[in-house]
């Protein structure tokens, strides 16, 4: 592969035809390219509106709750014994995730556009409630997919969604996980075009989703980078957060990319180890290859077959990214490191025990390399974790790992 | 350029009928019996074969056709094997065009250039890459015009006026309409919007206009014959591979005679075509 050369700012992709490097693009059926095209066009004058703006701000506030806190994890920090650790609460945003911040942003958006149905996707299915919880919000009817594997290991969301009034439909092709979800949403969106809204849940996919998704999700790290300012008067050493397709990890980092003494760590789901296919780290074990709709790392063998991944976390069990993770890992701007199952249940307990928090599986494997390197910074060093989301969803997932029967 | 899809068309058109183009899933569900379902075909009277890329993800396909891919990966079918095949089928038959049809991971992965040559090398006439829209020509389109193999576009229902011309601009041998928005093996679409449609796309291009998506008998293969330059059927074939292999993997009768008896009757269908229209 050829190395990118290293831009002025690392804030002002993608290009015009939705370009990341040679990562991103639009590689969809020639039916989705005229909604596709739609779709660019609308987000464009959205974003420009100052209605669109206030409207978004106003739910933001009153409905889910933000700003979400930066909060001193003194806890952990003391356990640890090194760096300042600050967690970035999206547990605490309705929904108890932060895919609520994106599913608001495009809600508005299907809503501009004249959209009677929306379609989702979901893996852990913190996604398909945000998407629910908007859709039953504004009124709509929702249909969310999601693989038969992740029904069964995400009971208590799929109950939320139904609550909701959102039809869950499981899917059996492959592995019945997130990959196939994303498979049959398209399906279904190829079928229905005139009236339905696809939301996509990651900051992955044709563009223009890749930017929208993360311009709706960069709220975290805009609020987090004045946050840190007011309360420790300066910028962290290192901000880390986990990443499955990475919409929390870009919506916390892309605020920070320009600022170069803040390193940034992405955290893949290392499974059981990289050495066999049981992970989803796309980004360490993986090659670029092009699947719904962009070009990014992949999890495929030589012949260009996607391989299934494994994780613990549901959320984190895909095998690609988001393709703008794929360009920050070329430029080297971004690290991306993978955590091991183990570890991630080692970090959930241990952040449960010391702060009382019970966090996502997906943003413990977070934690899981805040408290790796933690002790081997200075006292004075600040770390910020993203705690996309809280963990009520895998209790029975961390009790059936550990053993035991609720 | 003119390739073997060009003088196929030309020799249709003078003919009076549209072309049976056959879809069919290459090593579904081994290679050796994949191999001996595509020698059937021009024999059963296709005009154009389509040679399935298996893909493990494909987006645009229904069930049957995401079956079929699995079965052949399963088989342990690769694109170098479905290009060995398209080669073996060449040793005997000079003349009849073949179509790769997939998606575009396993050709990227290949290597663009390489894809190209072999294909070249292996008698390949044209390609459908259902994840490359015009926007991103210059991935393979461009290429393969380059190198002598014909690019042929999917145009939709949501193609509309304003975009059809940059969906033909590079496309070559014929444009493949999709007589649906949906999945490979839906119900087949309103024929009289099909035909609607296909005269819509005509008054863009000189392009011979074939369709698919939907078409599973030899009555709306004659019926969809009648306004297109070709009829386009898949699932359906695809269908009679599986209805012939049991739970188990074993076969329970001939795949190659299932599928030639299908196409026999949709030959027999698409020659109806221009006689019924007349009427």
């Amino acid at each position: 592969m050829n190395e990118p050369a290293l831009p002025n700012s690392f804030r002002t992709g993608p290009d015009e035809q939705g370009m990341f490097g040679i990562f991103g693009g639009r590689f969809v059926a020639e039916t989705l390219m005229p909604l596709i095209l739609d779709l660019q066009k609308e987000w464009e004058a959205a974003k420009n509106d100052p209605a669109f703006k206030a409207e978004l701000t106003a739910l933001s506030t009153f409905y889910a709750g933000r700003p979400s806190k930066l909060y001193f994890a003194e806890g952990l920090t003391r356990h640890l014994g090194g760096a300042r650790i600050y967690f970035k609460r999206e547990d605490l945003n309705h929904t108890g995730s932060h895919k609520i911040n994106n599913c608001l942003g495009q809600i508005l958006l299907a809503k501009r556009m004249g959209k009677t149905r929306i379609i989702a996707e979901t893996g852990a299915g913190q996604h398909g409630v945000a998407s629910a919880t908007v859709a039953a919000r504004f009124g709509y009817p929702c249909f969310v997919y999601m693989g038969a594997t992740d029904v069964e290991r995400q009971k208590p969301n799929v109950f939320r969604m139904k609550l909701l009034g959102a039809e869950v439909r499981p899917v059996t092709a492959g592995h019945g996980t997130l990959k196939d979800a994303m498979n049959e949403a398209l399906r279904d969106w190829v079928t229905n075009v005139e009236d339905t809204y696809y939301l996509i849940g990651t900051a992955a996919g044709p563009h223009p989703y890749p930017e929208m998704v993360r311009d709706f999700q960069s709220v975290i790290g805009s609020e987090a980078r004045a946050q840190i300012l007011e309360q420790e008067g300066r910028l962290p050493d290192v901000i880390i957060a986990a990443v499955g397709g990475g919409s929390n990890a870009i919506g916390l980092f892309h605020p920070f990319l320009d600022d170069k003494d803040v390193r940034i760590i992405g955290v893949e789901a290392g499974g059981r180890g990289l050495d066999g296919v049981e992970h989803c780290a796309s980004m360490n074990a993986g090659r670029p290859g092009v699947l719904h709709g962009n070009r990014t790392y992949l999890l495929q063998n030589e012949d260009g077959q996607i391989v299934d991944g494994h994780s613990i976390s549901a959320g984190l069990d895909y095998p690609g990214v988001g393709p703008e993770h794929a360009w920050l890992r070329d430029t080297g701007r971004v690290d991306y490191v993978p955590i091991l199952d183990d570890e991630a249940l080692e970090a959930f307990q241990l952040c449960t025990k010391a702060e009382g928090i019970i966090p996502a599986l997906e943003s413990a494997h977070a934690i899981a390399h805040a408290i790796k390197i933690a002790p081997t910074m200075g006292r004075d060093e600040i770390i910020i974790v993203n705690l996309s989301g809280r963990g009520d969803k895998d209790v029975h997932t961390v009790a059936r790992m550990m053993g035991m029967e609720i | 350029m003119t390739t073997r899809i060009d003088r196929r068309m030309a020799q249709l058109k003078q003919e009076g009928r549209p072309a049976l183009v056959t879809y069919f899933m290459g090593g579904d569900p081994d290679y050796d019996t994949s191999l001996s379902i595509m020698k059937a075909l021009p024999g059963a009277g296709a005009d154009i074969i389509e040679l399935g890329m298996p893909f493990s993800d494909p987006m645009a396909d229904g069930p049957a056709i995401q079956a079929a891919a699995l079965r052949s990966l399963k088989g342990g079918q690769t694109l170098a094997k479905t290009l060995a095949m398209a080669a073996e089928f060449r040793q005997a038959d000079q003349e009849t065009p073949i179509v790769l049809m997939g998606y575009y991971n396993p050709i990227y992965i290949y290597g663009v250039d390489r894809f190209l040559a072999d294909a070249k090398a292996a008698g390949i006439d044209g390609l459908i890459v259902v994840d490359l829209p015009p926007e991103m020509d210059e991935e393979l389109c461009l290429p393969a015009l380059k190198a002598g193999i014909n690019f042929i576009r999917l145009a939709t229902p949501t193609t509309d006026d304003r975009r059809l011309p940059k969906v033909l601009e590079n496309t070559s041998g014929f444009v493949y309409y999709v007589s649906m928005t949906g999945i490979t093996g839906s119900a087949l679409a309103d024929t009289e919007k099909v035909a609607a449609a296909v005269k819509r796309i005509k008054q863009h291009t000189a392009l011979p206009v074939c369709v698919g998506f939907g078409v599973k008998t030899a009555e709306q293969a004659r019926i969809i014959g009648a306004s297109a330059d070709g009829v386009v059927v898949g699932t359906a074939i695809v269908n009679a591979v599986a209805n012939v292999i049991g739970a188990d993997g074993r076969k329970t009768a001939d795949p190659g005679e299932a599928v030639a008896t299908l196409v026999s009757g949709l030959a027999h269908g698409v020659r109806q075509a221009r006689l019924a229209a007349a009427e």
